[in-house]
């Protein structure tokens, strides 16, 4: 279903294209030997190149065109060998040198793809227009003092990669879903840590409507620096509403930039057109061309890791889960790593469901990640082992991971210690069901009589009379026997 | 020739240089002759070759991913002409 909002005019369609500018992991920055680390005191991870001294020389840092590159091997895309940096001009505050070092004309990524999951299950390939290296600017604090502005740089000069997409999104969904599948790849790599609310991903939304069918593009607006995927589908929504009764009320949209106000659910201008910026971009000449070796990028290749797509393919394949189970076992790698270590050795599917179910949920009440998770996946393999042996029941699995989870023990031990292991015995078994259904016998003639409803009702009475332990495909079988009797 | 007062105008804005209004004129005839003096290379027909951006065009040297400066605060607040604390400080900048 093709996602549509409707005016008084009918329907329109809304055309998306993102930009989201992703910090990329490394330990100096771009240009300079400062560090990219996070946080810092104030203007202490800056060198005299990112505080724009003169006659100070920017000399490119390798391992961020490495990750570039990797990413762009991520995203299927065209390595150029040769791209170039220029210059992008303007006049800010935490922008010391006037010009921010970007890659205008030669990115070093051309074009690439990114195939996004919807929740219809279906797939939509979003394509990748470039992807360049540029520097991120410093920090405006404008909260500390009524007259004056403060200024850290330690963002300053750091490494950003902007992944510009085609205007392929057709909906606030496949907005978010690119978000999210282009982190997970980033993750992945190792690129970017994907940290939205640190600020290391954030997002430029361009925004246009149209009526469906229409093949132009109409004039479109960009919402700036939107820092969660939930913001970027809720801008995306209340800017093409607006945009909507621009056209509707037979007015036009300007081009302009925007800015979206989550408190207020809307977006406004965010600077008048007489000052829209010229950034007379010009190759920087402080920089020769980049120029890569073909070898160079093949190694790099070599070496990534397995990446979410075909990561999903092989478990589906491999261990028999769902197209559902391998999208969630494969957001992280680490929770993918989890899951096979149970895997292996362990009834395949039933390790899928029980991470997908009692597992997650366990994460969860604990408010733990899974690489602090309180039962280790050999644990989890232990207990999904006792199931699979009949030693216990799912039921009773239940409640021996809530206590794996609380003691820390392993599931045999508390096994062993609360004495779970299944009743098997036949006799025993055959003798409960007796007791139950001569202290009910009102009800066997119920059953007898046509109200199958009641076999339920005996299975759950034995079931508790035997305290969970009860196998339960021989007291099913046990009970039909004896009622029929 | 001589630019117009109206792109005069707007490249000083564009470069944050306040001017007097005698300067308008006299700035248009100063970058218009600047601009004509540039203007006989076009004289040269470049048809299919690509813009020049430098010579000896070696491979850039790449720096090594490593921590090397920074840490050196005094310094980089040195030029400031107003700091706070760790801070350099600007006129407030509200958009």
């Amino acid at each position: 279903m093709s996602y549509r909002i409707t005016g008084s005019t009918g329907e329109w369609e809304i055309v998306v294209g993102l930009e989201v500018h992703a910090q990329v992991v490394s330990e100096a920055k771009l240009f300079s030997g400062a560090s990219a680390e996070y946080g810092g005191e104030p203007n202490t991870h800056v060198s005299l190149v990112d505080a724009g001294f003169p006659g100070m020389l920017p000399v490119l840092n390798r391992e961020c065109v490495a990750q570039a590159v990797r990413t762009g091997l991520g995203l299927e895309a065209e390595i150029n060998l040769f791209s170039r940096f220029d210059r992008k001009n303007y006049f800010y505050a935490d922008l010391p040198t006037g010009y921010q070092i970007s890659q205008f004309a030669h990115p070093i990524i051309g074009k690439g793809k990114v195939l996004v999951d919807l929740a219809d299950g279906s797939t939509r390939e979003i394509g990748v227009t470039r992807l360049h290296l540029e520097q991120d600017a410093g920090k405006s604090i404008h909260d500390q003092d009524p007259t004056r502005s403060f200024i850290d740089l330690n963002r300053a000069g750091v490494a950003l990669m902007e992944i510009v997409s085609e205007p392929d999104i057709r909906s606030p969904e496949e907005a978010g879903a690119y978000l999210r599948k282009l982190r997970q790849i980033l993750r992945y790599i190792g690129t970017c840590d994907g940290n939205m609310e640190e600020g290391s991903m954030r997002a430029d939304v361009n925004v246009s409507v149209r009526k469906p069918g229409e093949t132009e593009y109409r004039t479109r607006c960009e919402i700036k620096n939107v820092n969660s995927i939930r913001f970027v589908m809720m801008a995306i929504e209340v800017e093409a509403q607006r945009q909507i009764e621009v056209w509707e009320a037979g007015g036009t949209v300007d081009q302009e930039t925007r800015l979206f106000d989550h408190v207020r659910g809307e977006t406004r201008s965010l600077r008048s057109k007489e000052d829209a910026h010229d950034y007379r971009y010009f190759p920087d000449p402080d920089l020769l061309p980049l120029v890569i070796e073909q070898a160079w990028v093949d190694e790099l290749k070599a070496a990534l890791p397995e990446l979410p797509e075909a990561k999903r393919a092989r478990l589906e394949q491999e261990y028999g889960v769902s197209r559902y189970e391998s999208s969630v076992l494969c957001v992280e790698q680490a929770i993918a790593d989890f899951y096979e270590t149970v895997a292996r050795g362990a009834d395949a599917r039933l390790a899928a469901n029980w991470m997908l179910g009692d597992f997650f949920a366990a994460l969860n009440r604990t408010g733990r990640s899974i690489e602090n998770s309180p039962v280790s996946a050999e644990g989890l393999r232990e207990l999904l082992g006792l199931i699979s042996n009949s030693t216990i029941n799912g039921k009773i699995a239940k409640e021996v991971l809530e206590d794996m989870v609380e003691t820390g023990d392993s599931a045999s031990a508390i096994v062993e210690r609360k004495g779970l292991r299944q009743v098997t015995d036949t006799g025993a078994i055959e003798s409960a069901i007796r007791e139950i259904l001569a202290a009910n016998s009102d009800k066997v003639e119920e059953y007898k009589g046509g109200k199958d409803k009641l076999f339920g009702f005996f299975v759950g009475q034995t079931m508790k009379a035997m305290k969970g332990k009860g196998n339960p495909a021989l007291v099913n079988e046990t009970l039909k026997k004896l009622l029929s009797e | 020739m001589s630019l117009d007062a109206k792109t005069v105008t707007r490249i000083a804005r564009l470069a944050r240089i306040g001017l007097q209004p005698g300067e308008v004129e006299t700035l248009g005839k100063d970058m218009g002759s600047i601009i004509d003096w540039v203007e006989q290379l076009k004289e040269v027909d470049v048809t299919g070759v690509d813009p020049m951006i430098g010579t000896g065009l070696a491979k850039p040297r790449l720096r090594e991913d490593r921590v090397t400066d920074g840490n050196c605060r005094d310094k980089v607040l040195s030029n400031a002409p107003e700091r706070e604390g760790p801070f350099y400080t600007v006129p407030k900048v509200v958009e």
